[in-house]
């Protein structure tokens, strides 16, 4: 009987720390895009989520070789677009470069403690005529108007 | 590519250290179910960025006529440098004026010859000539300098490792080397330091469909034309036209590179 009781604890207590489990990375999985940025408005990036977070870095070494190589420019996997989409601008509307430690990818890549190299050669915000045209097939497959800007209160998220 | 679906639909008997990544599996599909809108055009753009992997269908070149190139004129200089972003660059602190001209990013340099025996002067831009059989993709040992397959030489600046053997093959001296650590780039011209890089006939022209260059179309507007830029296998571009008309010259042409670069009157 003492042994069913413990056993139906554990149980229980397996079921809370799976809650538990899921409201807190549900709520991790909201705080790495910036409130404020476009992407903030948005409910998925150019794949969904989870893909995005393991296979980002694949995918823009695949677009890189094919756009370097084929002039292929038209791809949502642009690097441009993952500027443009995750920028925030402060209070001055001057956008922040994504690769500062407080921002969308330099936050990340200095938790984990991994090499951002993207930035020693590509524009960190979006700059100069036609950077545009070079994020708008992103901004078209994460189905989304450019204009939009999300509020920096985040109160549309 | 490999395929970058993970599996959400796991067995539902799978131990419990696996609760953890099943919930957060959970959370992720669910994420991941939002239907995103299926391509909606939002905002209309001039030219459509391409689709298809550049063929050997065309080769892009440029056509030079030297009698037009005016001395002391540097519009297509200037505007090269503002095209690539090359005016964003520094003379380091305490380098000497001189040291700096010899070793900052040039991709178009204006030369002017003289023939000593008639006085003749002659102006002209020099820059990548864009060979068919290039020196510097022959002596490259990573691969990064490569010819594109529409004719256009350049640099993967993903895999050049800096070494500067290009440098030294080129026989055109059309290269340079970024020495210093860069900052705002421009979104459509990375460069940074470590890496090679010289004249790409505007690759990100080519590649949204836009027509020309930035120093035909600066040459054009300073009142020159001295610059033509077409497809050198299109029988009916204005260059392949001109070609046929006038006689013209490739740059040491004893090295049987076969130039993308053409110049008459010399």
């Amino acid at each position: 009987m003492a042994k069913a009781a413990v056993r139906a604890g554990l149980v229980a207590v397996g079921l809370a720390w799976v809650l538990v489990t899921q409201v807190v990375l549900a709520a991790d999985a909201k705080t790495y895009v910036l409130e404020g940025s476009k992407a903030a408005a948005l409910e998925s990036c150019v794949e969904p989520t989870d893909v995005m977070r393991r296979k980002h870095m694949e995918l823009i070494k695949h677009q890189r070789d094919a756009t370097v190589h084929g002039g292929i420019r038209s791809s949502k996997h642009s690097l441009a677009g993952c500027v443009e989409c995750h920028i925030r601008t402060d209070a001055d509307q001057v956008p922040t470069p994504i690769h500062q430690k407080d921002e969308f990818c330099g936050a990340c890549h200095a938790f984990a403690a991994v090499n951002l190299n993207c930035f020693d050669c590509h524009a960190s915000v979006p700059k100069g005529p036609g950077a545009e045209l070079a994020s708008h097939a992103a901004f078209q497959a994460a189905g989304v108007d450019r204009s939009i800007q999300a509020r920096p209160d985040g109160e549309d998220h | 590519m490999k395929d970058h679906h993970e599996p959400t639909d796991r067995p539902a008997d799978a131990g419990p250290a696996d609760s953890g990544r099943r919930a957060f599996m959970g959370v992720a599909a669910g994420v991941a179910g939002a239907v995103v809108a299926p391509g909606v055009v939002l905002h209309s753009v001039a030219a459509a960025p391409r689709s298809e992997a550049v063929t050997g269908d065309v080769r892009w070149g440029l056509l030079i006529d030297t009698a037009k190139c005016a001395d002391g004129c540097s519009a297509c200089v200037e505007a090269c440098d503002r095209e690539n972003g090359l005016n964003l660059q520094n003379k380091p602190e305490g380098a000497s004026q001189e040291h700096w001209d010899d070793q900052k990013a040039v991709w178009i340099r204006k030369v002017k010859l003289q023939d000593n025996q008639t006085g003749r002067v002659t102006n002209l831009p020099m820059m990548c000539q864009h060979c068919e059989n290039p020196p510097c993709v022959d002596v490259c040992p990573t691969g990064a300098s490569f010819k594109r397959a529409d004719g256009i030489v350049m640099v993967d600046r993903h895999t050049c490792i800096g070494c500067r053997y290009c440098m030294m093959a080129c026989p055109y001296k059309a290269r340079s080397f970024i020495h210093k650590v860069m900052e705002d780039q421009l979104t459509r011209v990375p460069r940074g330091k470590g890496c090679v890089e010289s004249c790409n006939l505007c690759v990100h022209r080519r590649d949204f469909g836009e027509e020309s260059t930035a120093c035909v179309d600066a040459c054009r507007e300073a009142g020159h034309e001295a610059i033509v830029f077409g497809d050198l296998k299109d029988p009916e571009s204005a260059i392949r036209k001109q070609l046929a008309e006038t006689a013209s010259r490739q740059i040491r042409e004893d090295l049987s590179l076969n130039t993308g670069v053409r110049y008459s009157g010399i």
